[in-house]
This record gives C-alpha cells, sequence and structure tokens, in this order.
C-alpha cells in the first residue's frame, strides 16, 4: 500500500502539499456566547465557548486570582468514527485531547484580562477522519473570536506526515493508520510562534527540520482560508451596517 | 393539523443594502498603528520593549476619540458602569446578600441593606431580616435593579431602592447582546401598543402587562408579586413583541423603544408565529431599517 503513488498523488487525489476543502461557519448556537463549526476534509468539529463567567461551583478550587482558567471538555460522538464505539466523557483520549487543547489556549487568550473567571470551551466531534487535533484547534479559534474574548492572534493548527522524503500536509484517517509518523502543530500566523507541537512516531533527527516547515506552511495555508473566506469579516459586516446609520 | 415547514441546509446571504460605511474592521493579531502616540484602550495590546507596535486583541470596528485607540468586539459580556439598569436572576442567598447572575464575567451582589424593606420602613437591618431573606428573593428569581458601585475587581453591586425596580413576574425575558442596547435616559417604557418594557443595560429585555405597574405604587418595597391572570389579547402583544425582538437581534439592529415600535407595527399583518420565519423576519427588520433612516433624515434636515 503506497501513501504516495508514482505520479505524485496521494491516496484521494491530492498533492502532498494540498489542504482538504475547509469549510466552516460562525455564530451556530445562539445560546452560547460563541459557536463555530469547521469541516476540514470529512472531518466535521462543533466548537461551543462559554464565558468569561464566574467559576462554576465544582471549579472553585482552580479559580486564579490574576487570571482566568480554561476549562477544555472535548467530546466525541458515537457515530464519528467507522466503528460505532460508545465512549465515555473522562477516557483518556477524551482527557488527553482536552488537556492539549487547553494547554494551546491558556497561551493564545489573554487570561489576565479576565482574572476569576472561567472560560468553557466544548468541542463536539461529528465526523473525525484524521487530524483531530487541528480541526479542533481551528474550530475552537473561531468560536474565541466569535465570543469577543481577546487573543493575542488567531491559532492554527495543522498536522503533516514524512514518507519517501515527502511531507505530507493534513493527513486524514487512512494516511494515520499507515505507520508513519505524525507531526501537529498550533502556530499563531501573524505573530509566527509556535505554541504546540506533538509528534507521534519516530523520525531521524534530520527529518525534523522538514516537517516542522511543512506543518508551519500549512497552518499559514490554514490561515489564509479562514481569513479569505471572510468568515470572520462578514460577520463583522453584517453587525456594524445597520448600527452604523442611528448610533 | 400544522404546517409543518422544513428549511434544507444551504449558505443564504443576507443582502447588505446599506453600506458598511469607512469603519476599519480588524482581527486579532492584526497590527493598528505602528505610531507609539496612542493610548491603548480595550481590545488592544502590546508585545512588548522591542516592538512598538500596537495589536488587535479582538475581532471588531477600531475606535479613535483624539489620542485613544480601542477595538470594540461584537458581542462580549456585560461590563457595568454606574447607573445602569440591570434585570438579573438570583443564583444564590448569602449571609447578608444575595448573588445576582447578570451576564457579565462576573456574579453581580445586592446587599441586603441596598433593598427597600416591605412597608417602607426605614432601619438597621436586624438578624431577623436576614434569616428571612428567602422569603424576598429566593434562588431564581428575576429583578430588576440598578448598579451602585462598580468594585475593582469588576464585582457589580446592585441596589433596588426605588419603587421602580424589584422582583420581576407576569412577563417574557428576552436575553440579546448587551452591545444591542443604546445608552438612553429612560430604560422603561410602556409602550404604546399596551405593554411595558425594561431594556436592560446587559442584555436582558422584560416585557410584560402595563396594567401591572400600576399596583406597585403603594409601598410595598417592590417584592410583593401579584399572580392575577393576564387575558389572552396581552399574552398575544407580549409574543409579538418578543418575536419581533428576536428578529431585530438577529440582523443587529440597535434596540430602543423607537426602532422594537417600528417592527411591532411592521408586524402587525402576519400572525405571531409566523415572526418566527427567516423571510418575514427579514422583511420586517427591512422595513424598521427603512422607517428608522427616514426618521433620521427627517431628524438631521431641521
Amino acid at each position: 500500500f503506497e501513501l504516495i503513488s508514482d505520479e505524485g498523488y496521494r491516496f484521494d487525489g491530492r498533492k502532498p502539499s494540498e489542504l482538504r476543502r475547509v469549510r466552516c461557519n460562525m455564530g451556530v448556537f445562539t445560546q452560547a456566547d460563541g459557536s463555530a463549526y469547521i469541516e476540514q476534509g470529512n472531518t466535521k468539529v462543533l466548537a461551543a465557548i462559554y464565558g468569561p463567567h464566574e467559576a462554576s461551583n465544582n471549579m472553585r478550587s482552580r479559580v486564579c486570582l490574576d487570571k482566568c482558567f480554561i476549562n477544555c471538555e472535548f467530546s466525541q460522538a458515537m457515530f464519528s468514527s467507522a466503528e460505532r464505539k460508545k465512549r465515555s466523557r473522562g477516557d483518556r483520549k477524551g482527557k488527553d485531547m482536552s488537556a492539549h487543547i487547553k494547554q494551546t489556549f491558556e497561551a493564545a487568550v489573554r487570561t489576565q484580562l479576565y482574572p476569576r473567571s472561567q472560560i468553557d470551551i466544548y468541542l463536539q466531534v461529528l465526523h473525525s477522519d484524521g487530524s483531530l487535533y487541528c480541526a479542533c484547534v481551528n474550530a475552537a479559534t473561531l468560536a474565541l473570536i466569535d465570543a469577543g474574548i481577546a487573543m493575542k492572534d488567531y491559532v492554527c493548527a495543522c498536522s503533516a506526515s514524512l514518507t519517501k522524503e515527502t511531507s505530507l500536509i493534513d493527513i486524514n484517517h487512512v494516511e494515520e493508520l499507515a505507520g508513519c509518523a505524525e507531526f501537529s502543530a498550533a502556530i499563531m500566523p501573524k505573530l509566527d510562534q509556535i505554541i504546540y507541537s506533538e509528534l507521534n512516531g519516530r523520525i531521524h533527527q534530520d527529518e525534523l527540520g522538514q516537517l516542522v516547515d511543512a506543518v508551519t506552511n500549512g497552518c499559514k495555508d490554514i490561515f489564509a482560508v479562514i481569513d479569505r473566506f471572510e468568515v470572520i469579516t462578514d460577520n463583522t459586516e453584517i453587525a456594524v451596517s445597520p448600527r452604523s446609520l442611528h448610533s | 393539523m400544522s404546517n409543518i415547514t422544513i428549511r434544507l441546509p444551504s449558505t443564504r446571504r443576507t443582502q447588505n443594502q446599506y453600506e458598511t460605511g469607512n469603519s476599519y474592521l480588524v482581527t486579532p493579531g492584526d497590527v493598528i498603528t505602528e505610531d507609539t502616540d496612542y493610548m491603548r484602550g480595550h481590545g488592544t495590546y502590546c508585545t512588548g520593549d522591542a516592538d512598538d507596535r500596537l495589536y488587535s486583541s479582538v475581532a471588531g470596528v477600531v475606535e479613535r476619540i483624539n489620542k485613544l485607540i480601542c477595538v470594540r468586539a461584537l458581542k462580549s459580556r456585560y461590563t457595568g458602569e454606574v447607573g445602569d439598569i440591570v434585570v438579573g436572576r438570583v443564583k444564590e442567598v448569602q449571609q447578608k446578600r444575595w448573588k445576582i447572575e447578570t451576564n457579565s464575567r462576573l456574579d453581580s451582589i445586592l446587599q441586603l441593606s441596598s433593598v427597600n424593606l416591605p412597608g417602607g420602613e426605614l432601619r438597621r437591618r436586624s438578624a431577623t431580616d436576614e434569616l428571612n431573606m428567602r422569603s424576598y428573593l429566593n434562588e431564581g428569581d428575576l429583578i430588576s435593579a440598578e448598579v451602585q458601585q462598580v468594585n475593582v475587581d469588576g464585582i457589580l453591586s446592585l441596589h433596588t431602592r426605588s419603587l421602580r425596580y424589584g422582583k420581576l413576574s407576569q412577563g417574557c425575558l428576552v436575553i440579546v447582546s448587551p452591545s444591542l442596547i443604546k445608552r438612553r435616559k429612560n430604560h422603561i417604557h410602556n409602550l404604546s401598543c399596551g405593554a411595558s418594557i425594561i431594556l436592560a443595560n446587559n442584555g436582558y429585555i422584560w416585557i410584560y402587562t402595563t396594567q401591572h405597574s400600576s399596583q406597585t405604587e403603594e409601598g410595598d418595597g417592590g417584592f410583593i408579586i401579584s399572580n392575577e391572570s393576564i387575558p389572552i389579547e396581552d399574552r398575544e402583544i407580549i409574543c409579538r413583541l418578543r418575536n419581533c425582538i428576536k428578529c431585530l437581534a438577529k440582523r443587529s439592529v440597535v434596540l430602543y423603544d423607537t426602532s422594537i415600535l417600528y417592527a411591532y407595527e411592521a408586524s402587525t399583518s402576519y400572525k405571531v408565529k409566523q415572526l418566527l420565519d427567516d423571510e418575514v423576519c427579514d422583511e420586517i427588520v427591512n422595513k424598521t431599517i427603512y422607517l428608522l433612516q427616514q426618521a433620521n433624515v427627517g431628524n438631521n434636515e431641521y
């Protein structure tokens, strides 16, 4: 089983440096302070943000006096994977993912502006087809912007893998199972800083530079798509236009 | 037999018939200016001494007032100011105060000494008063109050020391974003369509029947609520107003008594439940915007 065909195309017809189709929407829930939905190929994730608000009773112990704390809950629907599998809320993978996303956003959100408060990030995976962490981070970024929470910059995440000396961007599920090392990273594109990186599997030290470059380019492409889609500017324009008439 | 309408998912673009003007839109991480002369307001930040540039931290419109630059986000939690009217729900009953949830970053506080005692007496609050706090306001009650003070950490202190404020009943609550409520001199209105409305600054709008307000003229302290039955015509007016406000909020139209009344008048040709449809909602909001523009033009001519 070849990950790249002789003509240079991948299993789903993409070139190695191509992303999957990205579609996103903001403000999908009116009840939450901020919400977003993103599709990266077949991976579909919903994010909802509540906050900043007073810490709930069972989280009182985690309140910090000088900044807010971020609470993240990750959940995968039973129908999201190829096999229908019941996953409990507190299972290992869910807790891992929650902890990683919490770490990522604690670096990006300006937490010192919201002392003693709590920000909740709820993520729900509706269809998982690889690059779960990346889709979740992208969805959560859009939802945080929708909620009006102050952040240093966007957070865009992408995954990459290395095979036959070519790096493949935006891994899907089949490529994940193929056994090559998978590298995911979240960067702040305008400030050009990496705030989270994760490597599953083993690669040679010399290959690391190539992978990091590939992932950074992938993240910048995702940023261009999210910005170019004008999802955020559309939202802003619609909200601003009637208001400028009589304020 | 009811008609069921099912809408298939598709991208619907609302037509922006009105110009956005020269508003300067920014997103988080955008550089607003490289000039060091400006003072940083809300929604902006600087990275450090090496970098002089001013970055935006939220997605919104840049507002520049003389030397102050701030970025106003579209949606945000309520930040209180002294004198604002808020509508909130009692979350907890503590020793000498109530904790009120007001859609802000931290819950607000209503001290026992800041409420009027029944009978209108002026006296020191005793231990009996403390034990009877639950009979005045219990968990889950909705109240209207005014912001007395904003503490250093951002917690609002409320008071209900006027007969206009107190426990709310026999009405409908509509929750919108606080940025849609226009700041005016009066927030409690008796609308000409037959209902009354409280446009609280924290985005909670309370619609109730007008006849109710005449009964709170006595000095009962605002905590006695009457449970008389409201006739169906009044209920319909309240429902219609609620649906109109939801339509206006969906299209981000600023809410104040005139805009709500225009929307109400535009909606009279439809049945109350038709107002929940997207197309009817668009039509009503367009009519309202048109009428508001006409009113603005009329004002500018004088």
